[in-house]
């Protein structure tokens, strides 16, 4: 069909920008500065398995809590009148509007030795708690951050879902509890997915949240790449490296992920 | 259970609301203080609207956000459009590349276009600024068009197509007349996020921005480096406000669309 040709001006675009700069990352990754090849930054890599590790687990960590939260929000959204649901899908929506830097900021200011949180603890005399540059800190930063992406996707399966559906599951029997799990769940799983997705990947590679709310004490991989880049320790190669491992992490989790999805819905 | 629902529901807006609040309230406070509101002022705005760099850097902002979104709506929608006719293999090719800077993290897409902005900054005459962040938020943006689009098709009864074609309609009446409204919600909501990423992209403007075309986020990010003003809150609650009268004025035109449209019916 003639309608393939619509997507040529496209097709230079992604190659020029997105899949010749990602062949670079790899490139600088196993080379040096004159040319040669090597492995010896990807060998580098390994003395940083300890970031690599609290990384991982704290973006699981808010993964799951921002699916836990979600999930009935997506639900109640999807089940309201029509014309609520807009209103209600805005109100959710609207804090992502505000620039992801002054959300963060306003946990800063929340959780800061001097701030409103442990002022009143104070009042009822308790504390002051170290809140902030914690790793519970920067749970809390991403949950809060990343969690309109969760119920977004999830939201736009859910719609789709007929009444009928669930209605007729009632009548013929099933309790609440297998209308969720045999009917509601399943017909929800691209949501869960791709809602994982877009919590996990910004989570896992982020270096605001953690040099906003953790302090020095909880650097993560984005932070790791950051300084190879524009940071003091100037190293492409050895940032490039990083990049590649961490791209291979988000890789393998997601080949995981898509298992428990239908084909049709496969990402990679 | 509906009422519980209703807790719920509010629980969460709480939890997404008050800090946003609190941002608020703190920037009428007379005092730099985060805890103890002592006295109302309106200094801090003032201070922001005299702040030349603040509003250069969102005027920049505006203008990429709108343009990224804009080309990479026009962009992604052919493009989807033109991938849903492939065969097989091709498409399943130029969707994984697609989902490349979806499924990378931001700041691996920021960090290789660093590197090929770099590689073609020092042959060529150029220098990171405008065009580099325009490209970028492009690059990051068209994924998210398509991402939104392509479910569409797949929901959409392919025999729909070929019904109308085969009771009259030219092809491009056809599209316009059944694929488009079919696709229009995914191309809508597709804009609207590719939008608000690029308002408030960070990470990919970090790494491929110069010192010539800094974006809002840049400069509040090396704002809250410094030392705390509470200049950064009366900038939220504006940024906070504007969002607001937007969304509702978004809300009331499509609800007064949707009664004329019931109307008709």
């Amino acid at each position: 069909m003639k309608m393939k040709v619509l997507s040529a001006p496209y097709l230079v675009w992604m190659c020029v920008f997105i899949v010749v700069p990602l062949i670079m990352v790899a490139y600088f990754a196993v080379t040096t500065d004159n040319g040669s090849l090597t492995v010896q930054h990807l060998a580098d890599v390994g003395q940083y398995a300890n970031i690599f590790v609290r990384s991982i687990w704290l973006s699981v960590i808010a993964t799951a809590i921002c699916l836990v939260v979600a999930y009935p929000i997506a639900f109640l959204l999807s089940r309201m009148e029509k014309h609520h649901q807009g209103t209600m899908l805005m109100l959710v929506m609207l804090p992502m509007w505000m620039n992801f830097l002054l959300r963060t900021y306003a946990w800063m200011t929340l959780l800061g030795n001097n701030g409103i949180i442990n002022y009143l603890f104070g009042l009822v005399g308790l504390g002051p708690y170290k809140l902030i540059n914690t790793s519970g800190a920067v749970v809390l930063g991403m949950v809060y951050n990343y969690l309109p992406f969760m119920i977004l996707p999830l939201y736009s399966v859910m719609e789709k879902i007929d009444k009928s559906v669930i209605e007729a599951a009632s009548d013929l029997g099933s309790n609440p509890r297998s209308v969720l799990f045999r009917v509601i769940v399943p017909l929800s799983v691209p949501g869960i997915t791709s809602g994982i997705t877009m919590v996990f990947v910004p989570a896992i590679s982020t270096f605001i949240i953690s040099r906003m709310l953790g302090g020095g004490s909880n650097l993560l991989i984005g932070d790791l790449i950051e300084m190879q880049f524009l940071g003091n320790s100037y190293n492409p190669h050895l940032g490039a490296a990083i990049s590649l491992v961490l791209m291979a992490i988000i890789l393998v989790i997601m080949t995981v992920m898509n298992q428990f999805s239908p084909d049709d819905q496969v990402l990679i | 259970m509906k009422k519980l629902g209703k807790i719920y529901m509010a629980l969460v807006l709480l939890f997404l609301y008050v800090p946003i609040f609190v941002l608020i309230v703190f920037s009428f406070n007379e005092t730099k203080s985060r805890s103890v509101f002592s006295g109302f002022t309106l200094d801090w705005y003032s201070k922001l609207f005299h702040n030349r760099i603040i509003m250069d850097s969102l005027m920049n902002t505006i203008i990429i956000a709108v343009a990224a979104s804009i080309i990479s709506t026009i962009l992604g929608t052919f493009a989807a459009i033109g991938i849903n006719n492939m065969r097989k293999v091709p498409k399943s090719l130029v969707l994984n590349a697609t989902n490349m800077p979806i499924i990378n993290p931001e700041i691996v897409t920021g960090v290789s276009l660093m590197l090929l902005f770099v590689f073609f900054a020092a042959r060529m005459e150029f220098e990171f600024g405008f065009v580099t962040l325009l490209i970028a938020h492009i690059t990051f943006d068209v994924p998210y068009i398509i991402l939104n689009i392509m479910p569409k098709f797949k929901q959409m009864d392919p025999h729909l197509y070929e019904a109308a074609v085969d009771l009259g309609c030219s092809p491009m009446s056809a599209f316009r007349k059944v694929v488009l409204p079919e696709i229009m919600p995914g191309v809508v909501s597709g804009f609207l996020m590719a939008f608000t990423y690029s308002l408030d992209d960070f990470v990919v403007s970090y790494f491929t921005t110069g010192s010539t075309s800094q974006t809002l986020p840049i400069t509040i990010y090396s704002m809250t480096r410094r030392k705390v003003s509470p200049e950064i809150n009366a900038l939220s609650t504006i940024i906070f406000v504007v969002v607001v009268v937007i969304l509702i004025v978004k809300n009331t035109i499509e609800n007064r669309a949707r009664k004329e449209k019931g109307g008709e019916a």
